[in-house]
C-alpha cells in the first residue's frame, strides 16, 4: 500500500560551494538558442522582458501625448483633425494605463519578489511565461488597428452609446474590446501567479509581517484584479456581442442601459488605478529606508493602510459617475467613501516622513526620485479629496483639473518611483551601476518638467476647459497655460529619454557593480550581481525584516538569519514550499523547465481574437482547438514534476 | 525572539494535495471566474429593475422549469460522482477513480444536450430584447465553463484509467474536482436568478 | 520652495483671470452655485494648506542633518530603528478630522442644493444632440411650449427646472456660473435646476466626450429681468412674417434644401434632425456657440459648414451663388 512515505525525503543542509554552484547552474539556467529565448520561465528573464515592453509602450503613449500637445499649445489649432485627435488621445490613455502601468509594477515584481522572499522562482513559471506572452500579443493586436488608421476613438473609458455601432462603425471598438479581453487573460493569469507565490514560496522564517511592502502592494494589488479584472472583461465582451451579435445590453433604444457599461467599467476602473500605484508605493516603502539609514517607521501600520486602501478601493467606483443624475444617497455615500479613502494613505506619507526625518537621508539619484514622490503623492492627493466632494466635484469633473489629478497620481505615484527602482536594483538586474550625474540631470528634467507640464492644469481645469476636445477658442483665457504645459511636457519627456539613455549607456560601460553596492538589508542583496539562474545556493532562513541589518542593529545572536547554511535543494530543479502564515517548510516542489507551450498558447488565443474580430468563426474554431490543444499538452501529468505515481526523476523511492 | 527553523526531518516532493501550487492556483482561479459571474448576474438584476413592458423580462413571462430542473439534478449528480470518484482514490482505489470520473464527464455531457435542447425551444433569440441577450449570453457562459469540464473531466478519466494517479499524487483529480463542483454551484446561482426570482416576484 | 511659489503664482494669475474665462467658476451666480463656490474655495484652501505643510515636513526631514556620502558597496552606519510612530498617530489623526470636517461639509452643501426654493417657474427640456442643444420650452398650456437650439433665455432670481434628455450619445449640461454638471444620457430623463441671480449671458459647453466635435458644443444662458422674458418667449411663439422679394425666393429654396432638417414654425419646413431655427436672428451666436451671428459668417457656415466644424452631422448644401444669397436673405428675416 503506497503512503505519503514513498514521497519524502530528507534534504540535505549545506554551504554553498563551487560543485554544487556549478549543478545548480546546469539546472536552472535557460536553455541556449530559440528554445531557451522563446521558451525561458525563468522570472527574472521575464520580468526584464516586461520592463522593457512596458517602457516601449511608455514612449509611444508619451509620444502620442505630445503630438496632440503640440496641437493644444495654443488656441485654433489646425495641426490635427478631430478624428486624429480622438484616436491619439484614447491609444494615450489605453497604452499608458494598460499596456506600461500594470505591467511595468508587474515586470519589477516578477523579477524581485523570488530574490525578497529568498525563493528559487515564482509558484508557476510556465504561467509566469504566458503572463508575458499573452501581454505582448495584446498590445500588437491594440495597436494593429491603430497603425491600420482605425484605432479606439472613443476614449479610453469608452463609453456608450458613443462606442456602440450605430455611433461608431468601423473596427476600431472591435479591437479594442478584444484586445482588451486578452490582455484581461494576462494580468489574471499574473495575479494568480503572485498570490500562489507568497502563499506557498516564502523561505524558512519569512513570516507574513516580514515580508517587503514591495510584497505586500503587488499582493494587494493582485488580489484585487483577481476580482476586478472579470468586470471590464466583460464589460468589453457584452459590447462586442452588441456591435457583431446583435444583443441588447447597452442597447438604449430597445431597453439596455448605458449606465450599466459604466457601472462594469468603473467597478473595475477604479480598484484598478489602485492596483497600478500599491506596488510603487511599496517600491518607495522599501528603497527610501535604505538611504534613510533605518527601516521604515510603522511597518505594520504602512502595510494593513496598502490593504485597506485596496479594499475600500472597491467603494467608491461610482465617483467616476456622480454627474450621471444618481439619488442623491448614493451619491452621498460615495463621496463619503471616496473622502475618506485618503486617510490610509496619509498613513503612508507620514511613515516615510518619519522615517526621513529620524533617519540619515544619503542623497543619491534614487533618493532624490523616492523623496519627490512624497510631494507629488500629497499633490495628487488632495486634488483627489476635491473631486471626492460631489457638489465640488459637478464643477471639477471632466475639466483638466481632473487631468491635473490622474497626471498628478499615475505620474507621480508610478512613473516616479518607477524611476527610483531603476536607479535602485540596476546595479542588482546588471551587475553595473548607473551613472549618477546623469542621474541627477535626469532627475531635475523630469522633476521640472513634469511640474511645469502639469500644475498649470489645475488652472486651466478651475478656469472651465473640458477634457477631451481637440481645440479651442481664444476668448477663453486658456492659452498662456497651454503653452506652458506644453512645453513643461516636452521636458519631461526628455527627462525620459535621459532615464533611458542613462540606462542603456551604463548596461554597457558603467562601473561593475558589487553584491550590495547601496548597503540595504534584504535578501536580494545577498546574492550576485546579477543573481544566479538559481538566485539562492542554499536556501536562507530569515529572522526578520531586514536580515543584513541585523548585527548592526543588534539583534540578539540566536535569533539572526541564516545566509550562507540552508537546504540544497538540488536534486533536480526544485524549490522550497512554506505553509502560510509561519513559512515552515512543508514541501519539495519541482519546477518546470523551459518550454514553448506557453507561447503556443498565447498565439492560439490571440488566433481565436483574430477570429471574433473577423467575425469569421471557421479562424475562432481553429484558435480555440489550438488553445484546447496547447492546455492539454501543459496539464498533461509529467513524472519529472511530481504529478504521477511515479517517482520523479532521481527521487529515491524511500528516503 | 530566538526563532530556528528546523531544517530536519522528512518533507514530501512533488505536487500532493493542497500542498501543490496547482491547487492554489485553480482556488483563484476560481475566484476570479466567480467573479466574473457575479458580474454577469450583476448585469441581470441591474436590467430587470429598469423598467419595461409587461412580460418582457422575463420575456414571455416565467422560463419553463421542465427541462432546467431536472437538469440541474443531472448537474449535481454530475458533481457527486465525481466527488465520489475522488474518494475512491484516496483509498488508493484506482477503477472507482476512473469509474465516477466517467459518469461525470458523461452526465455534464447530458447536461450540454439537455440544455441545447431548451435553447432551441426558446421562443426568443439572442437579438430579441435585453432579457434574451441576457438568458443566452449567461447561459452561455455557463454551458463554456461546462464544455471546457467535461473535456477536462474525460482527460481526468484517460488518465486514471492509464493508472497515472494513486493515493499520495494526484493532484490533478483534486484540482479538476475543485473546478468542476464549482462549476455546479454557479449553475445554482444562474439557475436561482433566471428561474426562481420572477417567482419571487422580480420581473415586469 | 518651489510648491510655494508655484502656489502663490497661480493664485495671484487665478483672481486676475477670473473675469476673463468665461467659464470658470471660482466665482458664481446664483443659489445653486454659490454655496459650491464657498466649498470649492475651502477645499482649495485645506489642499494647498496641506501641500505646503507636507512640503515643509520634507524639506525639513531631508536638510536637518548634513547629508551622507555614499561610495557603491561601502558599509554605513545605521540609525537606530526606533521611534517615529508619533507621526502616524498625530498626523494621520488630523488629516482624519479635516477630512470628516469636510465630508460633513460636502453632505451638508449637497442637501442644500438638492432642491430649489422657490418652486421653479419655468420648465425648460434640453435634448444633447450631435453636436449641438435642443432646447423645448415646457408649459401647462399647450399653445405656449416651443422649441429653440443653442442659446436659453431665464427669468433672473428665480430658479429653473432642467429636464434632460439624452438625444444621441451620453453629453452634459454645464454652466459654470450658474451650476454644477448633469448628464443628459440616452434612455433616462436627469432632472436639475439652476437660477441666475444677476442678468448677463452665461457661457456653457457640453463636458462628456460624444464624438468628433465635442470641442465645438457650446451654449448661451442669457438671464433676463422676468418682464424681458416673458417678452422673449412671446416673439418666440410669434408667426414668422412673410417675406419678400430675394428673401422669398429663399424660403423656397429653404424650404427644399434645408426643410428636410430644420424647423421654422409656420413654414413647410418641419425637419427635426438639425436645429430649430424659427427665430434665429435673436441668437447671438450659431453653430452651437460657436460662431457670432453676423452675415457674413452666417452665410459661410451655411454653404461651407465642414470647413468650420468638420464631422458635423451638417451636410455641405452645394449651393449656387443665388440660392445662397437668397437662403441667406431669408433667414435674415427670422426675427
Amino acid at each position: 500500500m503506497t503512503s505519503i512515505d514513498d514521497y519524502e525525503r530528507s534534504p540535505s543542509i549545506g554551504q554553498p560551494s563551487p560543485a554544487l554552484t556549478e549543478k545548480l547552474k546546469s539546472l536552472w539556467e535557460t536553455k541556449p538558442g530559440f528554445i531557451g529565448w522563446l521558451g525561458s520561465v525563468d522570472h527574472k528573464e521575464i520580468g526584464l522582458r516586461y520592463i522593457v515592453t512596458a517602457f516601449a509602450f511608455l514612449v509611444i503613449g508619451g509620444i502620442e501625448a505630445l503630438i496632440f500637445r503640440v496641437q493644444l499649445a495654443w488656441s485654433n489649432m489646425r495641426l490635427l483633425t478631430p478624428e486624429q485627435y480622438d484616436q491619439l488621445f484614447t491609444m494615450h490613455g489605453m497604452t499608458m494605463i494598460f499596456l506600461y502601468a500594470g505591467p511595468i509594477l508587474s515586470g519589477f515584481s516578477n523579477y524581485l519578489w523570488p530574490l525578497l522572499l529568498g525563493s528559487r522562482d515564482m509558484a508557476l513559471p510556465r504561467l509566469n511565461a504566458l503572463s508575458y506572452w499573452i501581454f505582448l500579443c495584446a498590445g500588437l493586436f491594440l495597436y494593429s488597428s491603430f497603425l491600420m488608421g482605425f484605432g479606439p476613438n472613443a476614449g479610453w473609458f469608452n463609453y456608450v452609446p458613443l462606442a456602440a455601432r450605430a455611433y461608431n462603425n468601423g473596427p476600431n471598438i472591435d479591437i479594442y474590446s478584444l484586445g482588451m479581453i486578452l490582455l484581461g487573460i494576462s494580468t489574471t493569469v499574473g495575479a494568480i501567479n503572485f498570490i500562489v507565490t507568497f502563499l506557498r514560496l516564502r523561505c524558512p522564517g519569512m513570516s507574513i509581517n516580514r515580508v517587503p511592502i514591495l510584497i505586500w502592494g503587488t499582493l494587494t494589488a493582485n488580489a484585487a484584479n483577481i476580482f476586478a479584472i472579470p468586470s471590464v472583461s466583460l464589460a468589453f465582451l457584452l459590447l462586442w456581442m452588441d456591435r457583431n451579435l446583435g444583443t441588447h445590453f447597452f442597447d438604449t433604444t430597445a431597453g439596455g442601459s448605458a449606465m450599466l457599461w459604466q457601472h462594469l467599467f468603473w467597478m473595475f476602473g477604479h480598484p484598478w488605478v489602485y492596483a497600478i500605484v500599491l506596488p510603487a508605493m511599496g517600491m518607495v516603502s522599501d528603497g527610501l529606508p535604505v538611504f534613510c539609514r533605518r527601516p521604515l517607521v510603522g511597518y505594520t501600520a504602512v502595510a494593513l493602510a496598502t490593504v485597506a486602501t485596496m479594499v475600500l478601493g472597491f467603494g467608491v467606483w461610482v465617483h467616476h459617475m456622480f454627474a450621471t443624475g444618481l439619488p442623491t444617497i448614493s451619491l452621498s455615500f460615495f463621496s463619503a467613501a471616496s473622502i475618506i479613502i485618503t486617510v490610509p494613505s496619509s498613513v503612508a506619507v507620514f511613515a516615510w516622513l518619519a522615517t526621513i526625518w529620524t533617519g540619515r537621508p544619503v542623497f543619491t539619484t534614487p533618493f532624490l526620485f523616492f523623496v519627490s514622490f512624497i510631494l507629488l503623492f500629497t499633490i495628487g492627493g488632495v486634488s483627489g479629496f476635491m473631486t471626492g466632494s460631489v457638489p465640488v466635484d459637478w464643477q471639477l469633473t471632466d475639466t483638466y483639473f481632473v487631468v491635473a489629478h490622474l497626471h498628478y497620481v499615475l505620474i507621480g505615484i508610478n512613473v516616479f518611483p518607477v524611476a527610483g527602482a531603476i536607479y535602485f536594483w540596476f546595479p542588482k538586474f546588471t551587475g553595473k551601476l548607473m551613472d549618477e550625474r546623469l542621474g541627477r540631470w535626469n532627475f531635475w528634467t523630469m522633476f521640472i518638467g513634469f511640474n511645469l507640464g502639469f500644475f498649470p492644469m489645475h488652472i486651466s481645469g478651475l478656469l472651465g476647459m473640458p477634457r477631451r476636445i481637440y481645440t479651442y477658442p481664444d476668448s477663453m483665457g486658456w492659452d498662456w497655460l497651454n503653452l506652458i504645459t506644453t512645453i513643461g511636457s516636452f521636458l519631461f519627456g526628455f527627462g525620459v529619454l535621459l532615464l533611458i539613455y542613462n540606462v542603456i549607456r551604463s548596461v554597457r560601460h558603467g562601473p561593475t557593480a558589487p553584491a550590495n553596492p547601496w548597503d540595504a538589508p534584504t535578501l536580494e542583496w545577498t546574492t550576485s550581481s546579477p543573481p544566479p539562474p538559481y538566485n539562492f545556493a542554499v536556501i536562507p532562513v530569515v529572522a526578520s525584516r531586514h536580515p543584513l541589518w541585523e548585527e548592526r542593529l543588534n539583534q540578539s545572536e540566536g535569533s539572526r538569519s541564516q545566509i550562507e547554511t540552508g537546504l540544497l535543494l538540488d536534486h533536480g530543479k526544485e524549490a522550497l514550499g512554506t505553509t502560510t502564515l509561519d513559512a515552515e517548510p512543508n514541501i519539495i516542489l519541482k519546477m518546470p523547465d523551459d518550454t514553448l507551450v506557453p507561447l503556443y498558447l498565447a498565439l492560439s488565443m490571440t488566433v481565436v481574437a483574430t477570429g471574433l474580430g473577423l467575425v469569421n468563426w471557421w479562424v475562432v474554431a481553429v484558435g480555440g482547438a489550438l488553445t484546447a490543444t496547447c492546455i492539454l499538452a501543459w496539464l498533461w501529468p509529467e513524472a519529472r514534476l511530481g504529478e504521477t505515481a511515479a517517482p520523479a526523476t532521481g527521487e529515491p523511492r524511500h528516503g | 525572539m530566538a526563532e530556528r527553523h528546523t531544517l530536519e526531518g522528512r518533507l514530501p516532493v512533488g505536487a500532493i494535495n493542497t500542498r501543490a501550487s496547482g491547487w492554489w492556483a485553480m482556488i483563484f482561479t476560481v475566484f476570479t471566474e466567480a467573479s466574473l459571474f457575479a458580474y454577469l448576474l450583476f448585469s441581470y438584476y441591474y436590467l430587470a429593475v429598469q423598467p419595461h413592458l409587461p412580460g418582457t423580462f422575463p420575456e414571455g413571462g416565467q422560463p419553463d422549469l421542465k427541462l432546467a430542473l431536472p437538469n440541474t439534478i443531472i448537474l449535481i449528480a454530475s458533481s457527486l460522482a465525481v466527488a465520489w470518484a475522488q474518494l475512491g482514490i484516496e483509498r488508493g482505489n484506482k477503477h472507482r477513480l476512473a469509474l465516477g470520473l466517467g459518469i461525470g464527464a458523461a452526465l455534464g455531457l447530458v447536461f450540454l444536450i439537455i440544455q441545447y435542447f431548451e435553447w432551441a425551444a426558446k421562443p426568443f433569440t439572442l437579438s430579441s430584447t435585453p432579457y434574451s441577450s441576457l438568458y443566452f449570453v449567461v447561459t452561455g457562459f455557463h454551458m463554456a465553463h461546462v464544455v471546457v469540464g467535461v473535456v477536462m473531466l474525460s482527460a481526468l478519466t484517460w488518465w486514471s484509467w492509464r493508472g497515472y494517479f494513486n493515493r499520495v499524487r494526484y493532484a490533478h483529480i483534486h484540482i479538476g474536482a475543485l473546478y468542476w463542483h464549482f462549476v455546479d454551484v454557479v449553475w445554482i446561482a444562474v439557475f436561482i436568478t433566471f428561474y426562481l426570482t420572477p417567482l419571487l416576484g422580480l420581473r415586469a | 520652495m518651489r510648491a510655494v511659489q508655484v502656489a502663490i503664482l497661480s493664485t495671484v494669475f487665478l483672481w486676475s483671470n477670473a473675469r476673463a474665462a468665461p467659464l470658470q467658476y471660482l466665482t458664481g451666480a446664483g443659489d445653486k452655485a454659490t454655496p459650491v463656490v464657498f466649498l470649492t474655495w475651502g477645499l482649495i484652501i485645506i489642499s494647498i494648506s496641506v501641500i505646503l505643510i507636507i512640503g515643509l515636513l520634507l524639506a525639513g526631514a531631508i536638510w536637518r542633518r548634513p547629508g551622507e556620502d555614499w561610495t557603491p558597496g561601502a558599509r554605513t552606519a545605521l540609525k537606530s530603528h526606533e521611534g517615529g510612530l508619533n507621526w502616524l498617530w498625530i498626523g494621520v489623526g488630523i488629516s482624519t478630522l479635516v477630512l470628516l470636517f469636510s465630508v460633513v461639509w460636502t453632505v451638508k452643501v449637497l442637501a442644500e442644493i438638492q432642491a430649489p426654493t422657490p418652486k421653479p417657474a419655468v420648465t425648460i427640456e434640453i435634448t444633447g444632440r450631435q453636436w449641438w442643444w435642443q432646447v423645448r420650452y415646457l408649459s401647462d398650456d399647450n399653445a405656449r411650449q416651443f422649441v429653440t437650439a443653442n442659446e436659453i433665455h431665464i427669468p433672473v432670481g428665480a430658479p429653473v427646472r432642467l429636464k434632460l434628455v439624452g438625444g444621441d450619445v451620453i453629453h452634459s449640461f454645464w454652466v459654470p456660473q450658474l451650476a454644477g454638471k448633469m448628464d443628459a444620457i440616452p434612455g433616462q430623463i436627469n432632472e436639475t435646476w439652476f437660477e441666475a441671480s444677476a442678468p448677463g449671458v452665461y457661457r456653457g459647453q457640453c463636458t462628456e466626450y460624444c464624438g468628433l466635435q465635442h470641442a465645438h458644443m457650446s451654449f448661451l444662458v442669457v438671464a433676463q429681468p422676468a418682464s424681458e422674458f416673458r417678452r422673449w418667449w412671446d416673439r418666440q411663439l410669434a408667426p414668422p412674417a412673410p417675406p419678400t422679394g430675394r428673401a422669398q425666393a429663399g424660403q423656397t429654396g429653404f424650404q427644399m434644401r434645408c426643410g428636410s432638417c430644420h424647423t421654422v414654425r409656420g413654414t413647410e419646413a418641419a425637419g427635426a434632425l438639425g436645429p430649430d431655427l424659427s427665430h434665429l436672428m435673436q441668437r447671438a451666436t450659431i453653430a452651437a456657440g460657436q460662431l457670432p451671428n453676423n452675415g457674413p459668417v452666417l452665410a459661410h457656415w451655411i454653404s461651407d459648414p465642414q470647413s468650420m466644424k468638420p464631422g458635423a452631422l451638417m451636410p455641405t448644401p452645394s449651393l449656387t451663388e443665388t440660392e445662397l444669397a437668397n437662403i441667406h436673405a431669408y433667414l435674415k428675416t427670422l426675427d
